[in-house]
């Protein structure tokens, strides 16, 4: 085994990107660990713990490249080789000379007059101060950016505020804006339904299901997931409401959340309940089921919050194909499991998702854990076996702390399903598939092999192991839904008509006795 | 715009960051504004920080009328060559024992390979040492003054070793009244200023002392004129040098303009011919002239208040150097870089000294790396092709506070080059400034062994902007 540490000076290449090329490096023939990054102080911290210490990695600062790649003594010349090939892909592509490329955003603005937004996805240290300057330029910001502080975000909200200006995120996953997607999105109908999520892949899942009960989206807004912490105050959720009440495209409001602070949740609502249009609100966890105002519906899931919202464009409910829950599929399901099969195990993509099918599960089961549980009692981290039901939401930064998100990079979700699948006490493993723009090109053709295999593994030990999958997209998308549900089926896999669905299932499934 | 506006217009948006985004743009008919980003000020969260205090719309205002002044001496300046005189005659402190050096501030011990080697031929020329080993121990021993050519209104090529019986050109900015020094070229190759010192290095500086310097003296002050080097250095670059390491337009312009005073001269046909012969011998003998002629310009601008142009690049083959003209005097430095480019057969990039020489003042004006697209024919000296060429002098606006419109470049549609570096948009954009320069060896006594392209260090930038931020915005 040879160790190649090399330190190019004065390099960058994005984070993302980075992330990207060390799985393809990690690919190459002859590779046992590759790692690309920018010589960051947590970068650096990433290196030490996977046992990297070198003097030339200490002297490296945040503008260097570090490359450290581990292969075997006579593949290494063309493991750097390799390595080096994809480094020099990405440089040419950018150094195109037919394309036009701005070194700072004023120069950006300067050139190009009719820019009008922003969508910021550089490394958080930076975020902050490229979006003020786009807010100072009069330009919209959307910052899919994560590790922002607190007071940044605060200031920016302001700064949007008192400017008249949108500012989606940090941490903003989602937008749909005039039609067009923005980062991580869904090809749906436009029509007259706006959205404001707090949550990315929640607003998601809302547009694909309005567009799957035959209405539309005006716009899709992103606030990011703290807006309606306490310290923000909903700042973007409001004035995204406010927006979306004077639109005259739009004739329904839909806001998603994950849990809320409560006395944001009340001002929140306030608002909602200004507007001269039906607001339809998810507060996903929220024990509220009355708005207090009369033109604001609270709904328990986005599933009941995508048909409310459908229903108040003046669609006719008999019109719709439902998806109810499919009672004899629940009862053939309970009749393959053996009594020791008690338990869910969820592995999800999407935070939203996951609190969804968690949020089922609690309604029913007490002993629910997670990595995004509130009560310590019930947390476990990533790191940490599964116990009893157990819903990990692996796009959470304790699973992606220097790794690419599940949604672009399956592997560590594959690991963890073959895991999953020696417990004899688990049932079922639900998992979502998210498709569209942003994500994985063919999510459920990466992750067959390692269904088949965890099928084929509670089988050798006279059990069936019941994988549940949830395909979030379109028939516009690509890969279209279809194509990749029926791939799901043909692997034996039950398909669930939505994120709503999936939760309910999962749970039904594995119900004994007098929980039935 | 409004949020309700823009839902009323056409989505244009620009993608910071991640391409796929962008990717995902265009497959939805959109077309996003493209960007090339790096972090500013080298990621490092203290110059971002001075950065953001010179954001402050108040404080940006003052630096850009500050910037403004100190641009517009930069291109106002009207440098005249005016005659030739010994270093101990004319330069500014100048005394028998001082030799003077490129780059900022350093002490024998500390000099590079090259640098040492000039130093210690450059006393066995003024007698003060009978042979190297004798000079080595002189140098070292304290009883010799050593100070940066910039220091003394001067400029000096590669080691920029200066002493006292050196002649040197005299150039006088005509419109701010400000005068700057300058030796005379030995030509390429093995000569004391990229670090050699052997016999024939001494025999042809003594000629240098005895013949070219006082010819050239002695044809200048037949020239009561002077000579308008900013016109002349126009017509090099339009002739197709950027003059700085292509300089066989400028020669030629020079020696052409000297030559009918060099005839009226007293000296002997002989020696006259010697002088022409030596000039034709390669096509460097103007670099100098363009080095000063720069320096008389940016010491005018150099000490505007609150002014972030950069006024001095400069290095000693151990630390790059630069200085801000609302900084003055004060050096901040980086260490000196390795240049990449072809080098002459035998030798390879482990030869090779660190980035070495004043000449980046032509740089610091806004010729020489920021002029290559001027100067196609030596592009693959410096490892590209004519595209990269008018891609440096095009990039180069993005770290430059206006155009030269005295200097323009015919090949960009007469784009003025590139002027007033600004240490802002330097860290801003992550754009360091390009450098067209030569390679000494790195051990004294061997010389010159090619030529390349070099950046200066981003800690010199990151401390000067940290230093204008503390003065500045405080």
């Amino acid at each position: 085994m040879t160790r190649h540490i090399e330190i190019r000076k004065n390099t960058y290449v994005d984070s993302v990107s980075l992330m990207s090329m060390s799985t393809k490096a990690n690919a190459v023939e002859g590779v046992t660990q590759a790692l690309l990054g920018m010589a960051t102080p947590m970068n650096k911290e990433v290196l030490l713990n996977v046992g990297v210490s070198d003097p030339a990695v200490d002297a490296a600062k945040p503008s260097d490249l570090m490359i450290v790649i581990d292969a075997s003594d006579d593949t290494i010349e063309a493991a750097i080789q390799a390595v080096d090939d994809i480094l020099a892909r990405k440089n040419k592509g950018s150094a195109d000379a037919a394309e036009v490329r701005y070194r700072t955003l004023d120069g950006a603005f300067t050139e190009v007059t009719d820019a009008n937004l922003v969508l910021i996805s550089v490394n958080g240290a930076f975020a902050a101060r490229e979006a003020r300057k786009a807010l100072n330029a009069g330009k919209h910001v959307m910052i899919f950016s994560d590790n922002v502080s607190l007071e940044d975000e605060l200031a920016l909200k302001t700064l949007a505020h008192d400017k008249g200006l949108l500012v989606m995120g940090p941490d903003c996953g989602t937008a749909i804006i005039n039609g067009v997607g923005l980062a991580f999105a869904n090809a749906v109908r436009r029509g007259s339904i706006g959205i404001v999520g707090a949550s990315g892949t929640g607003s998601q899942e809302l547009s694909v299901r309005i567009h799957d009960f035959g209405g539309g989206v005006s716009q899709l807004l992103g606030t990011g997931g703290r807006d309606l912490s306490a310290e923000i105050g909903g700042i973007s959720m409001i004035d995204g409401i406010r927006a979306l009440d004077a639109d005259p495209e739009t004739s329904v409001i839909v806001v998603v959340s994950k849990p809320p602070a409560e006395e944001v949740a009340d001002k929140v609502l306030a608002v909602a309940g200004a507007a001269s249009k039906p607001v339809i609100v998810n507060f996903l966890g929220s024990k509220r089921t009355e708005s207090g105002h009369a033109n604001v519906t609270m709904t328990s899931g986005t599933k009941p919050a995508a048909l409310a919202a459908v229903l108040a464009t003046g669609v006719d409910e008999s019109t719709l194909d439902l998806h109810a829950l499919n009672i004899p599929l629940i009862e053939e399901v309970r009749a393959k499991l053996a009594p020791e099969q008690k338990y869910v195990r969820g592995l999800f993509c999407g935070g939203t998702l996951c609190d969804e099918a968690m949020f089922a599960a609690l309604d029913k089961y007490e002993n629910v854990y997670s990595n995004i549980q509130k009560d310590p009692a019930y947390t476990i981290g990533a790191t940490e076996p599964s116990r009893e039901h157990t819903f990990l939401d692996m796009g959470d930064d304790d699973f992606t702390n220097g790794r690419p998100h599940p949604m672009i990079d399956p592997s560590m979700r594959l690991q963890r399903l073959a895991q999953e699948a020696e417990d004899p006490e688990v049932g079922v493993i639900a998992m979502d598939f998210i498709v569209g723009f942003g994500s994985h090109e063919d999510p459920v053709g990466v992750t067959i092999p390692a269904i088949t295999a965890a099928k084929e593994k509670a089988a050798a030990r006279g059990q069936h192991l019941e994988i549940l999958g949830y395909v979030l997209g379109t028939d516009l998308d690509t890969p279209a839904v279809t194509e990749q549900v029926a791939m799901l089926e043909a692997a034996g896999v039950t398909i669930s008509s939505s994120s709503t669905n999936l939760g309910l299932l999962a749970r039904e499934f594995v119900a004994k006795g007098d929980n039935r | 715009m409004s949020v309700n506006d823009l839902f009323q217009t056409d989505l244009r948006p620009v993608n910071l960051g991640l391409d796929m985004f962008a990717d995902d743009m265009k497959a939805q008919g959109v077309d996003p504004v493209l960007m090339d980003w790096t972090p500013p000020g080298g990621g490092d969260p203290e110059v971002i920080a001075a950065l953001s205090r010179l954001e402050d719309p108040a404080v940006a205002e003052r630096i850009d009328a500050a910037n403004q002044v100190a641009l517009d001496r930069i291109l106002t300046a009207q440098p005249f060559l005016e005659g030739f005189g010994q270093a101990i005659d004319v330069v500014p402190g100048m005394t028998a024992k001082t030799i003077l050096h490129a780059g900022p501030p350093i002490e024998f011990p500390r000099m590079s390979g090259p640098m040492k080697g000039a130093v210690t031929g450059a006393l066995v020329f003024e007698g003060l040492a009978k042979d190297v080993d004798e000079a080595f121990e002189l140098a070292a021993s304290g009883e010799i003054t050593f100070s940066p050519c910039h220091e003394h209104q001067s400029v000096g090529s590669m080691a920029g070793v200066t002493s006292a019986s050196m002649w040197m050109h005299q150039v006088t900015n005509r419109t701010h009244g400000n005068t700057a020094y300058t030796n005379l070229s030995e030509q390429l190759s093995k000569i004391l200023r990229f670090g050699a010192n052997d016999q024939s290095v001494i025999d042809r500086l003594n000629w240098m002392r005895d013949v070219f310097g006082p010819v050239l003296s002695g044809a200048m002050a037949l020239n009561t004129d002077g000579l308008d080097l900013r016109l002349m250095l126009s017509q090099a670059l339009h002739m197709g040098d950027e003059a700085h390491n292509r300089n066989v337009a400028g020669t030629t312009l020079l020696i052409q303009a000297l030559a009918p005073y060099i005839l009226e001269t007293d000296f002997t046909t002989k020696e006259k011919r010697e002088v022409f012969d030596f000039v034709a011998s390669s096509d460097y003998f103007s670099g100098p002239t363009w080095m000063v002629a720069a320096k008389a310009a940016m010491d005018a601008a150099n000490g505007v208040e609150d002014s972030t142009i950069v006024t001095t690049m400069a290095r000693n083959g151990v630390d790059f150097g630069i200085r801000v003209s609302g900084t003055g005097s004060q050096w901040f430095t980086g260490p000196a870089q390795q240049v990449i480019g072809p080098m002459f057969a035998g030798y390879t990039p482990e030869d090779s000294g660190l980035d070495m020489g004043d000449s980046a003042i032509t740089e610091t004006f806004g010729i020489g790396g920021f002029a290559m697209a001027a100067a196609p024919a030596i592009v693959a000296l410096v490892g590209g092709t004519v595209d990269d060429a008018m891609g440096y002098s095009r990039t180069m606006n993005a770290i430059t506070t206006g155009n030269n419109p005295n200097i323009t470049i015919p090949a960009l549609d007469f784009m003025g080059v590139p002027s007033g570096i600004d240490v802002r948009k330097v860290m801003e954009t992550g754009i360091l400034p390009i450098i067209n320069t030569a390679i000494a060896h790195k051990d004294p006594g061997i010389g010159m062994i090619g030529a390349g392209i070099t950046h200066p260090p981003v800690e010199a930038f990151q401390q000067a902007l940290r230093a204008l931020s503390d003065g500045i915005a405080a």
